[in-house]
């Protein structure tokens, strides 16, 4: 009762205090969007998939997901049918809280013997719901691999109390209901119990420190909750219609960034994902650990923690909860004060000469794997498109880096230098070969109706439209999904649609969503060269898998960070196509000259 | 003074036992690498911010070993993170995190 009590109005305060430290027009748009029938039908069955039945595990890995669903869904519909129960028998009592909790009890005591033996039925059916659920989280505190899971997060003192006693509850539930099995009557599994073990429990004397000892353990598994893991539950709730609301991460601790990190279910799902997990000394610089040392404050550590990540994002991808491990580190990391503060005043933003349809902008990385971009210019000249090379002498870096860095302001610096050159240029079409650009281009720069486009989704679109005719041979691709493009951007489908122009495609086990950070992501800010290897070469593993000839990529900084320590061709897919095009409408031409001739 | 119609450009000599080399050991502390420099140039070469400014890495760490500041603050203000220097440094310097680290700890005197 006292843990009841306790964690409500610790949940209610730490409601009002996440919303208030909200920026007052997040604080709006939570509240609109709270009445608005759109987004409350769309809460509502987030909260229903996410909290109760737990789909995204479900789809993960099965056992897991029964696991977990089978106890949050077991426990809630106990409370629920508890509660109907109560309302149908006493219903002058179903005002007190606690009443459904010990039903069987008080109800024994007055000896108003019920007769409903469906409620019994559906009670004991929750029960043993709950409790295979509670028998597979034990099993997998030993064997954590049938649930796909191969390393799990390491609990904290108060989150081994809060699991002992979730782990008491529902047997000792089990044990008390059997007591009184035989007086109030129960089901299949309650008055079996009974029944076997009539000895012991038709003594009434064992009757009473029975529900004493499940009413303790519910007690200190509720007061303990909100220092534990166990917070996700009530926190979970909240975030679900703040993330609908369109609410983003604008401080690094409060508000949105605290309401992920209570959120943070300590599942350690990140820990398999995380492309640093190759070394073992990385494992406590995973999304989960930097959620648990935020919320004890540990300076020193989110900063080491948030610093060494390289910000692929596969963490955020696979979080059955949705915290942002990638955006909530580039928060901490705009925390930081730097005594030095870049200043691009000095850059003059003259346009390339000319104006033309296409503005081809390589960027950085690509100067340093020049092969991408004289393919690229190739192809666009066999296409017969008239562009203009934005940097070819060198440009201006997009930001990215910088705003990885969590360095906003010098980063919008950038966006506007660069945004100026474009609109000056006239073009229609922005043409990138680097995903990291692309990623601030679609989601920092205002271009007006300027189209951004990724050099992969625009030789597909060359390809469709029959102005580059590729020829098809018997080599076969495998395809990586770089960070920025994949997960950042969401392009899955063009370069694979490409690729198969040219010849078979094959796929790597761990691919799209789930593809693994080729090491060079310049996300990390305190990760050395040699520490990189390892994670290169794991990813360069699973690519190799299926045995391909070549491997395709499409981002400049994969290509020369594979290109160092793979024992196979790395190619990006511009350089695959220009090796395989030849212009689709002169072809054709060509063609109808001959037919005529003949 | 008479006016000779031309003049001795001040002496650029460095006496290392008068030069302040404090920061260069503090950044070394947190970034050990600083002191594999070969100085061979190849992060000023790919440097995107060399070509408006004269942002060059190398010099960066020569002019910190020599105590020279306020040099390093010109430079460094003009970086855009991009962190090409790092991926062609041949010693596998962090020259990105050597610079943040460096913007972090400078000081003026």
């Amino acid at each position: 009762m006292a843990g009841m009590i306790f964690i409500l109005t610790y949940c209610l305060v730490a409601l009002v205090r996440i919303i208030m430290q909200l920026p007052g027009e997040d604080r709006k748009k939570f509240f609109i969007s709270l009445v608005t029938p759109k987004t409350m039908a769309k809460n509502i069955r987030d909260i229903f998939c996410d909290c109760l039945f737990h789909v995204k595990l479900w789809k993960r890995n099965k056992l897991l997901g029964y696991m977990h669903s089978s106890i949050a869904f077991g426990w809630f519909m106990l409370i629920v049918v508890g509660h109907i129960e109560v309302l149908l028998y006493v219903p002058h009592r179903a005002k007190l809280f606690y009443f459904p909790i010990f039903f069987r009890y008080f109800v024994a005591e007055t000896e108003e013997t019920m007769r409903g033996a469906f409620f019994f039925f559906l009670m004991d059916f929750f029960l043993l719901m709950v409790l295979s659920g509670i028998f597979l989280a034990m099993f997998k505190r030993i064997q954590s691999g049938i649930f796909g899971m191969r390393r799990t997060t390491n609990p904290s003192f108060l989150d081994l109390i809060g699991l002992y006693s979730l782990w008491a509850i529902f047997p000792l539930r089990l044990l008390a209901e059997g007591f009184t099995a035989d007086i109030s009557g129960g089901s299949f599994l309650t008055k079996s119990l009974n029944y076997v073990l009539h000895s012991f429990l038709s003594d009434h004397a064992n009757m009473l420190p029975a529900w004493w000892a499940y009413s303790c353990a519910l007690g200190i598994f509720f007061i303990v909750l909100p220092f534990t893991r166990y917070m996700h539950i009530p926190a979970e709730i909240l975030l679900i219609p703040l993330r609908n609301a369109g609410i983003k991460i604008r401080n690094a601790r409060k508000g949105f960034a605290k309401a992920e990190v209570y959120s943070c279910p300590n599942c350690g799902l990140c820990i398999d994902a995380c492309p640093m997990g190759v070394m073992k000394t990385h494992i406590k610089d995973t999304t989960v650990y930097l959620n648990r040392q935020i919320r004890r404050n540990n300076e020193r550590r989110i900063e080491e923690i948030s610093d060494k990540c390289l910000l692929c994002g596969k963490c955020t991808a696979i979080c059955p909860v949705g915290v942002e491990g990638d955006k909530l580190r580039i928060a901490q990391r705009s925390l930081r004060k730097y005594a030095i503060s870049q200043d691009y005043s000095n850059i003059g933003t003259a346009s390339p000469e000319g104006s033309s349809d296409v503005l081809y902008f390589a960027g950085c990385m690509t100067a340093l794997t020049p092969a991408i971009s004289k393919a690229m210019e190739s192809l666009l000249r066999k296409a017969g498109v008239s562009y203009s090379f934005m940097d070819r002498d060198g440009g201006i870096c997009c930001g990215r880096p910088m705003l990885m860095a969590g360095r906003f302001d010098q980063a919008r610096q950038l966006v506007e230098k660069n945004t100026e050159i474009i609109m000056k240029s006239g073009a229609g079409t922005l043409l990138l070969s680097c995903p990291i650009c692309y990623k601030i281009f679609r989601e920092k720069y205002n271009l007006g109706g300027i189209r951004v486009v990724h050099h992969t989704e625009y030789i597909a679109g060359l390809i469709r439209d029959g102005r580059l005719r590729v020829s098809k041979d018997s080599l076969r691709y495998v395809f990586h999904d770089p960070c920025e493009l994949g997960r950042g951007c969401g392009v899955y489908d063009e370069p694979r649609e490409v690729l198969s122009c040219a010849g078979s495609l094959a796929e790597a086990p761990k691919n799209r969503k789930e593809s693994i950070c080729c090491g060079g992501s310049l996300g990390s800010l305190t990760l050395g060269f040699d520490k990189r290897k390892a994670m290169t070469e794991n990813a360069l593993a699973n690519l190799t898998a299926a045995s391909p000839d070549v491997i395709a990529t499409a981002c400049p900084l994969c290509r020369s960070t594979f290109n160092r320590y793979a024992d196979r061709p790395v190619e990006d897919i511009a350089e695959i196509i220009d090796g395989k095009a030849v212009a689709g409408t002169t072809m054709i031409d060509n063609r109808l000259i001959i037919d005529k001739k003949n | 003074m008479m006016d000779f119609g031309f003049k001795i450009s001040p002496s650029s000599a460095i006496n290392l036992d008068n030069a302040d080399l404090s920061l260069y050991e503090k950044v070394r502390e947190i970034e050990p690498d600083i002191s594999k420099c070969i100085a061979c140039g190849s992060c000023s070469a790919s440097c995107p911010a060399g070509k408006f400014s004269g942002m060059s890495v190398r010099k960066c760490i020569l002019d910190l070993q020599r105590g020279k500041k306020k040099e390093v603050a010109g430079m460094l203000s003009n970086c855009m993170l991009c962190g090409k220097c790092t991926m062609v440094c041949p010693r596998g310097i962090n020259t990105r995190h050597l610079i943040l680290s460096i913007c972090k700890l400078y000081k003026e005197d």
